[in-house]
C-alpha cells in the first residue's frame, strides 16, 4: 500500500505525517505523532476513549481516516491545558475525584469540552445523554456529572 | 498490626480530600497505560485464535508465515514451558494451547512483524487443522453424565465418585442442624437461580512491551493488578530467574480482578527472546472478551426457613459455579460468603466447579459471592413478601455480629453490619413514598477482604520531604491514600510525600492489587515503615543533644526531648533532622515487611428504587443508595468512588450484561455493542453512605472497600423487579426480553 502525505493542525500546531490509506486517525495521533492521550478501548466506536475534536465536531478517532485529516484542525487532550495552567474540565476532575483508573478520562474530557462549547449550562440529563458515548467502568459516572457541572458553573461566571 | 486502640486519635490528614499525586498525569494525556510506550526496533504482535468451542489441534503449519517479509518470528505451544505446578501449567496453557483448543478465542499461534499490518496478514498464512470435537458451554449440561469432557483427570479428592468428568471441585460449609432448623420454620421457600457470566469491561485493554537481551535479561512492560505476579509466572513459563526478568506496571486503565493473572505477557517474552527485537502485543477488544476475564457462570439452589414472625431457622446452599475450561476455586468463596450476613444456628453450603468450554475465569470484585449472595437476598426477600415482614427489618433481626459464628466458620470480630441496615433504614430513601408501578429492592453484601505479602520504603530526602515507595499498582487513587497515612503519621504536609509504584527490580514482592487489599496492607505497612523512621530520626536527635534514644519522643511532626529532658532542647522537624542527617549517620529511611493478616470483613447494604416498562420490559433504576462499612475512610472521595462504581458494575451484571454463547459455543456479543456496559444515561446519582466502624487490625481502623459494593445490587434489582412485576425473577440478567417474558407468562 503506497502512504498518503497529510497535512493537518492539531492543537494549534501544523502537522505533517504520511499514514496508510486503511490507517485510522487515533493510529495517527498515537504511532506516528507520540499523542498516546487518545485511547483505542474498541476500536469500533463503542467506548469513546479515543475521543478528539475534528473541525470541532466530536469524533470517535478509531472510526476516522487519518487521510481524512487533511486540511482538519484536530483538537486533543494534550490541548487541554494551556500555558496559563489546567482547563477548568481537568481541575474538576481532579478536584471532584472523577476519575479512578483514568484510561477513559481523556476521552470524556474532550466530549465533555465539546458539550460545554454547545451548551454552557446543560441538565443533569444533558451531561448524560451527551457523554452516553464514553464508557466509564470505574465510577458510575456519579462524581463525573458532578465534575462536568462544577466546570460548567466556574466557566459561566468567568 | 492492632487497632491503635490507646489513644483516642484525632486525625489531621486522613479524612480530608486532597487532590490525587497522579491527576494532573492523567487529565492532561501524560499518564502511561500499557500501550502508550515504544521501544526502538521495537516489533508488533498479533495473536491467532482458536475459532473453535473445543478441538484438538491436529497441526500447526507455520511455514508460509514464515517466510512472509516482514516476519520475524512465530510462535506456538511448543515454544513454551510447561510448568510442573499445576496452577502455573494451566495459565501456560491458557496463554498458548498445546494439543487442545479449550473455547473460542483459545490463543494458537503468535506472530512478530515488522508492523501491524503484516503481522495480522501473516496470521491468516498461518494453517491450523483442528479436529472439532464436541463441545458444552452451560454449567448444568457439563455436570449430566455423558457431557462432553473439557479436561480429564482434573478432579480432586473432594468431589465424590460418580459426578461428571468436569467436575473439578467440591466444598462444603457450614454448622447446625439444618433438618431441625427447618422443622421450626413457619414457612420454607426454595429456589433455583442462574447466573451470566460477565466480563470485567475494563476500558484498557491488555498490552505489554518485552525485551530480552542475548545475556538472558528481560524487561516487561505491561498493565498488571501486579508486577510480582507477572514476574513470578512469566519467569516460571520462560525459565528464567526471577532477578533477570524486571517488570514494571504501567498505569492501569481498570482490572477488577481481571489483571490479577497473564496473558499475552509470556508470549511478548517468547517472542522477544525469539527475534532479539523488543515486542509489543495490544489485545483488540474481540480478544479481550473472548479470552480473559470471564466471571464464574453459575447455577444455584438456595432454601430457606423463617419463622413468622421473621428468625431465619436454617439455610442451605448449593452452588454450581463455571470457571470455564480448567480448574477454579471459585465457588469456595461463593459457598463460604452465601449466608455471612446471617446468625444462624443452622446452615449447610455445598459448592462444585465445573469446566465447560468457556475463557478460563478471572477475579472479577468479590469474586464469586455476588452470585451466591444474590440467590440467598432472594429467598430471603421473597419470605418477607410472603410473611409480610419488612425486609430490613428482618436482616437487622438475623444480622451477624460481633461474637456471631459465621457460616464458614470464623466468628466474627467487629463488624459492622448491624450499623449498616440502621443507617439505611432511617435514611430518607428508605421512607420515600413509591409511586405506583415503581418498587424496592434491598440487598446485603458482603466480602472477606485480605491482607497478603506487603512491602513497603519510606525515605526521608534532606529538604524534609519523604518518598513512599509501594509495590503495589494504583487502581483507583491508592497514591493518594498511602502518602495520606504517610503524612498522617509523620505530621508532614500531604503535599511533602510522593508515593510512587516501584518495578520489580526496586522493592521486596508485593501481591497483587486484589482483595481490596491496598489500602489496607499498603497502608498498614506505609504507617509502620514511617514509625520506623521516626524511631531513627528520634534516635539521631537524641545523638544531637547527647541524650538516651529513649529520652526522646516523636509528635507534631518533630522529635522532642522527653521524660527528665523534657524542654532541655527546641525540638526538631523532620526537615530539620533530615538536614544535617548526612553528619549525623547517612541517610533515613524506614522499611516495613510483612504478610498481613486482620484485613476485617467488610458489609453493605443497597437500596434501589426502579420501576419496570410493562411493554418492553426494560429497567429504569430511579434512586440508587450504597451504605457500607469502610472502618476509616483515608481518602472519603475515593471510598465513594469504589461504592459507587462497584455499584454500577452490580447493576450492569443485573440488568444487561452476560456471555451469550451460540449453539456453535462461539462467544456471540464480544463487543461492547452487544455486550452492554451501563452508560451515563442509564442511571442516577448513586448515593454513597460511609459507616466507619474501625476495624481492629488496623492502626488506623482501616478495611477494604473496593469489593464489596457490587455484590449487593444484583439481589437488589432483582427483588425490585420481582416486586414490581409480581414474579420472582431467578435468573441474570434481568435484560427486557426476559423480564417481559416473565410479565407475560404471569
Amino acid at each position: 500500500m503506497s502512504s498518503i502525505s497529510v497535512s493537518t493542525t492539531v492543537n494549534g500546531d501544523p502537522v505533517d505525517f504520511v499514514c496508510t490509506p486503511d490507517e485510522s486517525l487515533l493510529d495517527a495521533l498515537r504511532n506516528r505523532m507520540g499523542l498516546t492521550g487518545a485511547k483505542e478501548g474498541c476500536g469500533t466506536g463503542d467506548c469513546g476513549a479515543c475521543s478528539v475534536l475534528l473541525n470541532g465536531r466530536l469524533v470517535c478517532s478509531c472510526l476516522v481516516l487519518a487521510a481524512e485529516a487533511e486540511g482538519a484542525e484536530i483538537a486533543t487532550v494534550e490541548g487541554m491545558a494551556g500555558p496559563e495552567g489546567l482547563h477548568p474540565l481537568q481541575r474538576a476532575f481532579i478536584d471532584h475525584a472523577a476519575l479512578q483508573c483514568g484510561v477513559c478520562t481523556p476521552g470524556i474530557l474532550v466530549a465533555a469540552k465539546a458539550l460545554l462549547e454547545k451548551n454552557p449550562d446543560p441538565s443533569d440529563e444533558e451531561v448524560r445523554y451527551w457523554l452516553a458515548g464514553n464508557l466509564c467502568r470505574c465510577t458510575g459516572y456519579d462524581k463525573i456529572v458532578r465534575a462536568v457541572q462544577a466546570a460548567a458553573a466556574e466557566m459561566r461566571s468567568a | 498490626m492492632a487497632f491503635d486502640s490507646h489513644e483516642k486519635r484525632q486525625f489531621k490528614q486522613v479524612g480530608t480530600r486532597p487532590p490525587r499525586p497522579d491527576g494532573v498525569d492523567k487529565v492532561t494525556g501524560r499518564a502511561q497505560y500499557g500501550a502508550d510506550v515504544t521501544a526502538p526496533g521495537m516489533l508488533t504482535a498479533r495473536i491467532l485464535r482458536s475459532p473453535h468451542a473445543h478441538a484438538r489441534i491436529v497441526s500447526i503449519d507455520t511455514s508460509e508465515a514464515e517466510a512472509m517479509a516482514g516476519v520475524k518470528g512465530v510462535v506456538t505451544g511448543r515454544d513454551f514451558a510447561l510448568p510442573e505446578d499445576a496452577g502455573l501449567a494451566d495459565i501456560a496453557v491458557n496463554v498458548m494451547a498445546r494439543d487442545k483448543a479449550l473455547y473460542d478465542g483459545h490463543a494458537v499461534a503468535a506472530v512478530a512483524a515488522v508492523s501491524p499490518a503484516i503481522a495480522k496478514a501473516a496470521l491468516k498464512a498461518i494453517k491450523v487443522q483442528y479436529e472439532v470435537l464436541p463441545h458444552v458451554t452451560d454449567v448444568d449440561a457439563a455436570m449430566q453424565p455423558g457431557a462432553p469432557v473439557v479436561l480429564e483427570g482434573r478432579a480432586l479428592e473432594s468431589v465424590p465418585a460418580g459426578m461428571s468428568v468436569n467436575v473439578t471441585h467440591a466444598s462444603e460449609f457450614g454448622h447446625g442442624d439444618l433438618a431441625a432448623g427447618f422443622a421450626k420454620a413457619d414457612r420454607i421457600v426454595e429456589r433455583s437461580f442462574k447466573t451470566a457470566a460477565t466480563h470485567q469491561g475494563y476500558i484498557e485493554p491488555h498490552a505489554c512491551l518485552a525485551s530480552v537481551t542475548v545475556d538472558g535479561k528481560a524487561d516487561l512492560w505491561c498493565c498488571t493488578q501486579g508486577q510480582f505476579m507477572v514476574r513470578t509466572v512469566c519467569a516460571a513459563l520462560m525459565g528464567m530467574e526471577a532477578s533477570q526478568l524486571r517488570v514494571t506496571a504501567s498505569e492501569i486503565g481498570g482490572g477488577f480482578g481481571g489483571k490479577t493473572t497473564v496473558f499475552i505477557e509470556p508470549v511478548a517474552l517468547v517472542l522477544a527472546r525469539k527475534t532479539g527485537r523488543p515486542v509489543k502485543i495490544t489485545m483488540t477488544r474481540d480478544e479481550v472478551f473472548r479470552a480473559t476475564g470471564p466471571t464464574v457462570s453459575t447455577s444455584i439452589d438456595v432454601k430457606i426457613g423463617m419463622t413468622k414472625d421473621g428468625r431465619i431457622t436454617a439455610g442451605e446452599a448449593r452452588l454450581r459455579y463455571s470457571g470455564g475450561a480448567f480448574p477454579c476455586g471459585t465457588v469456595d468463596m461463593g459457598a463460604m460468603a452465601a449466608f455471612a450476613a446471617y446468625d444462624l444456628e443452622a446452615v449447610r453450603t455445598q459448592g462444585w466447579n465445573v469446566l465447560t468450554n468457556r475463557p478460563k475465569e478471572a477475579a472479577y470484585r468479590a469474586p464469586g459471592a455476588p452470585q451466591a449472595i444474590y440467590a440467598v437476598e432472594s429467598v430471603v426477600d421473597e419470605l418477607c413478601q410472603i410473611l409480610k415482614l419488612d425486609p430490613l427489618d428482618v436482616r437487622i433481626r438475623n444480622a451477624a455480629k460481633k461474637g456471631t459464628k459465621s457460616s464458614y466458620g470464623p466468628v466474627f470480630d467487629d463488624i459492622g453490619l448491624l450499623a449498616t441496615l440502621e443507617a439505611a433504614k432511617a435514611h430518607p430513601h428508605y421512607k420515600a413514598p413509591l409511586k405506583p408501578g415503581q418498587a424496592r429492592g434491598v440487598s446485603c453484601g458482603f466480602w472477606f477482604n485480605f491482607g497478603g505479602n506487603t512491602c513497603v520504603s519510606l525515605n526521608v530526602n534532606t529538604d524534609g520531604t519523604v518518598g513512599v515507595t509501594e509495590g503495589n499498582p494504583d487502581i483507583g487513587g491508592s497514591r493518594a491514600s498511602i502518602s495520606l497515612m504517610a503524612a498522617e503519621e509523620l505530621g508532614i504536609p500531604y503535599d511533602k510525600v510522593r508515593t510512587i509504584v516501584a518495578d520489580t527490580a526496586s522493592l521486596g514482592y508485593n501481591d497483587v492489587t486484589d482483595g481490596s487489599r491496598v489500602t489496607f496492607s499498603v497502608g498498614l505497612a506505609t504507617i509502620a515503615a514511617a514509625r520506623d523512621a521516626k524511631v531513627k530520626m528520634c534516635a539521631r536527635a537524641a545523638k544531637i543533644w547527647g541524650i538516651d534514644d529513649e529520652a526522646v519522643e516523636w509528635k507534631d511532626g518533630a522529635a522532642w526531648p522527653a521524660g527528665p529532658n523534657a524542654g532541655q532542647f527546641p525540638p526538631m522537624s523532620l526537615a530539620e533532622i533530615a538536614a544535617v542527617s548526612f553528619q549525623t549517620g547517612g541517610p533515613i529511611a524506614g522499611h516495613h515487611e510483612v504478610n498481613a493478616d486482620g484485613a476485617g470483613v467488610s458489609f453493605g447494604v443497597h437500596l434501589c428504587d426502579l420501576e419496570v416498562d410493562p411493554e418492553t420490559g426494560k429497567t429504569t433504576i430511579l434512586r440508587y443508595s450504597v451504605f457500607q462499612d469502610a472502618g476509616k475512610a483515608v481518602h472519603p472521595d475515593y471510598v465513594e468512588g469504589q461504592m459507587q462504581g462497584g455499584a454500577v458494575q452490580g447493576i450492569g451484571w443485573a440488568l444487561n450484561e452476560e456471555y451469550i454463547y451460540g449453539r456453535d459455543g462461539r462467544l456471540q456479543n464480544p463487543g461492547f455493542l452487544d455486550y452492554r456496559v451501563p452508560v451515563a444515561s442509564d442511571l442516577p446519582m448513586i448515593e454513597a453512605v460511609i459507616l466507619e466502624i474501625p476495624n481492629p487490625g488496623h492502626p488506623y481502623g482501616v478495611r477494604g472497600v473496593g469489593e464489596t459494593p457490587i455484590v449487593p445490587p444484583l439481589a437488589a434489582i432483582s427483588n425490585g423487579v420481582s416486586r414490581a412485576v409480581g414474579v420472582r425473577m431467578q435468573e441474570l440478567p434481568l435484560s427486557p426480553p426476559r423480564v417481559l417474558k416473565a410479565i407475560k407468562a404471569a
